[in-house]
């Protein structure tokens, strides 16, 4: 095995993709000729060239719809967004044309189509840079939802992306390109729709995804020395739900802790919550807990920043509690 | 040297350039015409529901543009579609049971008037957010020359649409990649019930393509060999690999908005539209062909009752034809999942 980066690790996937299948094409605001605002294309335009690597002008909602109808004739784009801030500009596409071409066609039309960019908070970037989205997509029925945490599952997934039928919104961890791990040197494949058990326990779970898995690792770590044995579930794909992985989890440990970047009105701890008080109520011995952003707007301020954001002390918190010791 | 009919004929091809495609023409705008009226009917009655929004006035527009192009080009439009549907060759059963919600209308039902979708004829759909479809052209556009083929894309909205963000971010990557595309505005002077000088700070629209460095064309769209005329340059451009054309086709709608706005009243009056009437785009055409000698009044009559036949047809098929299966609800979200994979 490699230890790639998690960019190189996206980087990769990319260029098989595009090695084994030219319909395969990226396009987005700098992915050509400057590399990529996060250096995610590095070196791509030299090998594919500028039909298959191609910049736009900044014009998110026009890029995603041009990317939108070049997958309604059969090719499949991978659509960068410089961040999932901007992408805002382009949900009308993604909304009311990606997730609906299939369905208001009567199945005629697929819409082979990857958005891909880093989502969630980096440092100190103020609130227009600083947002988590993954729920809004994943409210969307027809969109596929995928936030890898580690270099593996980024390429494994985003291969799994490409190759899919359906538009995938494919969120990158801004802070996590830089992260080390180790990547299989053999061609595979991270199926899109199954959670990872990072961690095996037997006292509480904790569900994360993205950026939240190392503080969930380091919360449970920590707990060790409290004698409280957790359970990670790394979600990494958001919809379709890995709802058997989750159900198993509480069925084993009774107590669940939902951590995630965003904010907590109909985030993804919200649905984790529903599904478990639906079908595992009995198995229950406290109610779910969830940790997120704080309820505002990031702000710049680093203290303020970091009291706003989901954290190990955090999570490790909400786990004594749903344990009754705190 | 051929017979002296064919050199009659042949003469009569110099001065009225196409008149071997004005029958198919007025057939084709006759159709159109006939089927909104039915389908206002239907709707009034219940058959139809949601929003509806009819095309009648604008025939040319459809009937023109698309007799230019060719099977393996992409066309998309807007909700007000049911003409171009027709025009591009859907079946008027498959549209009349589209409108019907029923499991044989060409999106299966799961459309409805405003999402007419055929992939057999590239009919890429009708769309109901304003201007959408714009983009979604110029990636059809894009893919035709991605995959090096020479084939070209047209995208109809209203001219209200021209105003809207995707319109501008479309046409200028479009020019800036010198796609093959065609982005046709059907001007019939209002969005809803605004006039195109209260919403749009230039009201020469065409004018609008000199921002994008693309030409721009503004064509009479009562006259269906104008607009065909004006579709062939712009069509050739395309082919020829240089780039895009923005044609702002003048046109009028003789109904309301949508089936819950009257003809006129608030936002324009009786009078405007009985005069626009006063040039409809079907007796334009059969007036030129009677002098041309291609018509007379059995002739008319003629085609009168071949559409006749036809809508009567496609209403039949549309009621006699099924309600989805409940578990259509489920169907078409994503890919079905294949087995053994
Ligand atoms: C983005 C968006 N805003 C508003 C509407 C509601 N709406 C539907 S049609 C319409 C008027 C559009 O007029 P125009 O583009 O000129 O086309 P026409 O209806 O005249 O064919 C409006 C405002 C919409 N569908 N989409």
């Amino acid at each position: 095995m490699a230890t790639l980066t998690y960019r190189d690790a996206l980087n990769a996937a990319l260029r098989e993709e595009m090695e084994r299948d030219d319909t395969v094409f990226l396009m987005g605001e700098e992915v050509a000729e400057y590399n990529g605002a996060y250096k995610v294309s590095k070196g791509l335009l030299d090998e594919f060239g500028p039909m298959r690597v191609v910049d736009t002008p900044i014009a998110e909602l026009g890029f995603a719809g041009i990317g939108v109808g070049a997958a309604m004739t059969g090719l499949r784009p991978v659509i960068e967004m410089m961040t999932w801030n901007f992408a805002l500009l382009a949900i009308d596409q993604i909304v009311n044309a990606a997730a609906k071409i299939r369905y208001m066609s009567g199945g005629q039309i697929a819409c082979p189509i990857v958005f891909r960019g880093p989502g969630g908070a980096a440092l100190q970037l103020g609130a227009q840079h600083s947002q988590a989205f993954e729920s809004w997509y994943a409210h969307i029925p027809g969109l596929k939802v995928v936030m890898p945490a580690t270099p593996a599952d980024a390429k494994g997934l985003l291969k799994s992306a490409i190759r899919d039928e359906d538009p995938v919104i494919f969120i990158e961890g801004e802070m996590l390109y830089n992260l080390k791990g180790e990547v299989p040197d053999e061609e595979y494949v991270t199926p899109i729709g199954e959670a990872d058990v990072k961690r095996a326990g037997t006292d509480a779970t904790i569900i994360c995804h993205s950026k939240t898995v190392a503080p969930a690792l380091n919360a449970a770590k920590a707990l060790e020395d409290d004698g409280i044995d957790c359970e990670v579930i790394d979600l990494r794909t958001i919809r379709p739900l890995d709802t058997a992985a989750i159900l198993a989890s509480v069925a084993k440990t009774n107590r669940i802790v939902v951590a995630e970047e965003g904010w907590e009105f109909a985030g993804v701890g919200a649905q984790v919550a529903d599904l478990v008080q639906r079908e595992a109520f009995d198995d229950l011995d406290h109610p779910v807990l969830r940790v997120h952003q704080a309820d505002v707007p990031m702000p710049y301020n680093k203290h303020l920043e970091k009291a706003a954001k989901a954290d190990a002390n955090k999570i490790a918190a909400a786990v004594r509690t749903v344990c009754y010791r705190d | 040297m051929g017979t002296s009919t064919e050199r009659g004929s042949r003469s009569r091809q110099r001065e009225a350039p196409y008149s071997d495609e004005y029958r198919d023409w007025l057939r084709m705008m006759l159709l159109i015409r006939r089927f909104e009226e039915r389908a206002g009917e239907a709707y009034a009655v219940g058959q139809i529901g949601g929003f509806c929004h009819l095309y009648i006035g604008q025939e040319a527009v459809a009937v023109g543009t698309l007799s230019a192009l060719r099977e393996d080009d992409w066309v998309v439009s807007a909700y007000r579609e049911h003409g171009q549907a027709l025009a591009r060759g859907m079946s008027s059963r498959s549209v009349m049971a589209e409108l019907y919600g029923k499991a044989t209308g060409c999106s299966g039902g799961k459309g409805g008037s405003m999402h007419l979708f055929d992939t057999s004829v590239r009919f890429m759909g009708g769309h109901g957010i304003v201007g959408g479809q714009i983009p979604l052209g110029a990636g059809f556009a894009f893919s035709a020359r991605y995959r090096k083929t020479d084939e070209v894309s047209i995208s109809y909205f209203g001219e209200a649409a021209a105003n809207i963000g995707s319109f501008h971010e479309a046409l200028n990557m479009a020019a800036l990649w010198k796609l093959p595309a065609l982005f046709v505005i059907e001007n019939n002077g209002y969005g809803m019930g605004t006039a195109v000088g209260r919403a749009s700070a230039i009201t020469d629209l065409a004018e609008r393509a000199a921002s994008y460095g693309m030409p721009g064309v503004t064509v009479d769209g009562q006259d269906v060999v104008a607009v065909r005329e004006a579709t062939d340059e712009a069509v050739a451009r395309a082919r020829a690999g240089e780039g895009p054309t923005l044609m702002d086709i003048i046109t009028y709608r003789y109904v309301g908005h949508s089936m819950s706005d009257a003809p006129h009243g608030t936002y324009r009056s009786k009078e405007e539209v009985d005069e626009r009437r006063g040039r409809d785009p079907i007796t334009v055409l059969a007036d030129r062909m009677r002098e041309l000698g291609l018509l007379d009044d059995d002739g008319m009559a003629e085609l009168e009752a071949d559409v006749a036949a036809e809508v009567a047809d496609a209403v039949q098929f549309a009621e006699d034809s099924p309600e989805p299966d409940a578990e259509q609800l489920w169907t078409d979200v994503y890919a079905p999942v294949k087995e053994n994979d």
